[in-house]
């Protein structure tokens, strides 16, 4: 089993109906089984927070969710996190791609990447970072956290972590 | 007609259906028309009611009426490609479309002058979409749910307020009694 059926598999363990996605060339191929699962909705999201806005409504009427998303989606939903998901309690678990890490090939990923672990930490969001495939172990822990105590959790994943970027 | 009138008229629809609200005075008049757990009133996050209401009714098999305005509908336009190709025959979307940004002090917004959101939702996928004056609103509100195809309302009206209270209640309150009519 790679990891892009890993992940998806777990979602599905910890019991995630609907999945909302914005895409990342690295999340490409999880974003492939999470589309291909029978037991997962696939909604393809055009921004993040509207992604998110989905996943509050699904959770709300019964179905666990969770969204994909790239890291300078931290930049485009705070009010989303803020105003939604925390101030109303409600679980959200962030597959979320660390683009501007090692091995990074396009400089402008970095300026987001810079900023992606303290916005996380000025919002109080629980935060693990997957650098290598082991790392993945955890995943199944972390979505039981999330729906344990409602709040928004990421889990950021660098590009060695996927394996490289291209010939990086 | 203004949009509380239009809320008035149509409390009576609305009681028994899952609501998600739009934020500001939106919900402050619904909220003060005729409070229903099944309403969910946003407090915050403009733009989000449709994608909330899209959400909630791909999870759950009960009718959802999402309220949104012009304004809030044009922060968010990407929802209405997601809704055209997520069919959900639970959901309707009822844009009050008055023109304004009526929360923030009636500021005319594009949908008022030359940009159509009837056109934008049925160009966007949007198989049923049904644009109505505002007396028109509670039949054709009512021909939606009957017809259980996603519908689209645009509600033309006009700009204003009612005074409403601000909403006070605990946002997790909202939240985990509208998750109780959902679930009853």
């Amino acid at each position: 089993m790679n990891i892009d059926q890993k992940i998806t598999d777990d979602l599905v363990a910890a019991k995630i109906g609907l999945v909302t996605t914005v895409p990342c060339k690295q999340l490409a191929g999880v974003i492939e089984e999470v589309d291909k699962h029978p037991e997962i909705l696939h909604i393809p999201a055009n921004k993040e927070d509207e992604g998110m806005g989905i996943c509050a409504g699904a959770w709300m009427g019964g179905k666990r969710s969770a969204i994909i998303m790239q890291n300078t989606a931290i930049g485009v939903t705070i009010n989303t996190l803020a105003t939604l998901i925390q101030y109303y309690r409600m679980p959200l678990p962030m597959l979320i791609s660390y683009r501007g890490e090692l091995r990074e090939p396009v400089a402008c990923q970095v300026e987001m990447a810079v900023h992606t672990k303290a916005l996380l930490a000025q919002m109080n969001i629980p935060t693990y970072h997957f650098h290598k495939q082991s790392d993945a172990d955890e995943l199944p822990m972390i979505l039981d956290y999330t729906f344990m105590c409602n709040k928004p959790v990421a889990i950021l994943t660098d590009a060695n972590f996927w394996g490289g970027y291209g010939d990086q | 007609m203004i949009r509380s009138e239009i809320l008035k008229e149509i409390a009576p629809i609305l009681r028994d259906q899952l609501v998600v609200c739009n934020i500001g005075i939106p919900s402050q008049e619904l909220h003060a028309i005729d409070d229903q757990a099944s309403n969910f009133y946003m407090l915050g996050t403009m733009g989000l009611s449709s994608s909330i209401g899209l959400g909630l009714a791909l999870a759950q098999p009960k009718p959802v009426i999402s309220i949104d305005g012009d304004g809030s509908v044009l922060t968010n336009l990407g929802t209405l490609p997601t809704i055209g190709n997520n069919t959900a025959n639970n959901f309707i979307l009822l844009i009050i479309d008055n023109g304004s940004y009526g929360s923030t002090g009636d500021q005319p917004t594009y949908a008022g002058q030359k940009t159509s959101l009837t056109k934008m939702a049925e160009a966007a996928g949007c198989d049923r979409v049904v644009e109505c004056q505002a007396e028109d609103t509670g039949r054709v509100l009512q021909d939606a749910l009957d017809s259980g195809e996603m519908t689209v309302i645009v509600c033309k009206c006009e700009s204003g307020n009612a005074k409403m209270p601000v909403i006070t209640m605990d946002p997790v309150t909202i939240r985990d009694r509208f998750m109780g009519a959902v679930q009853a």
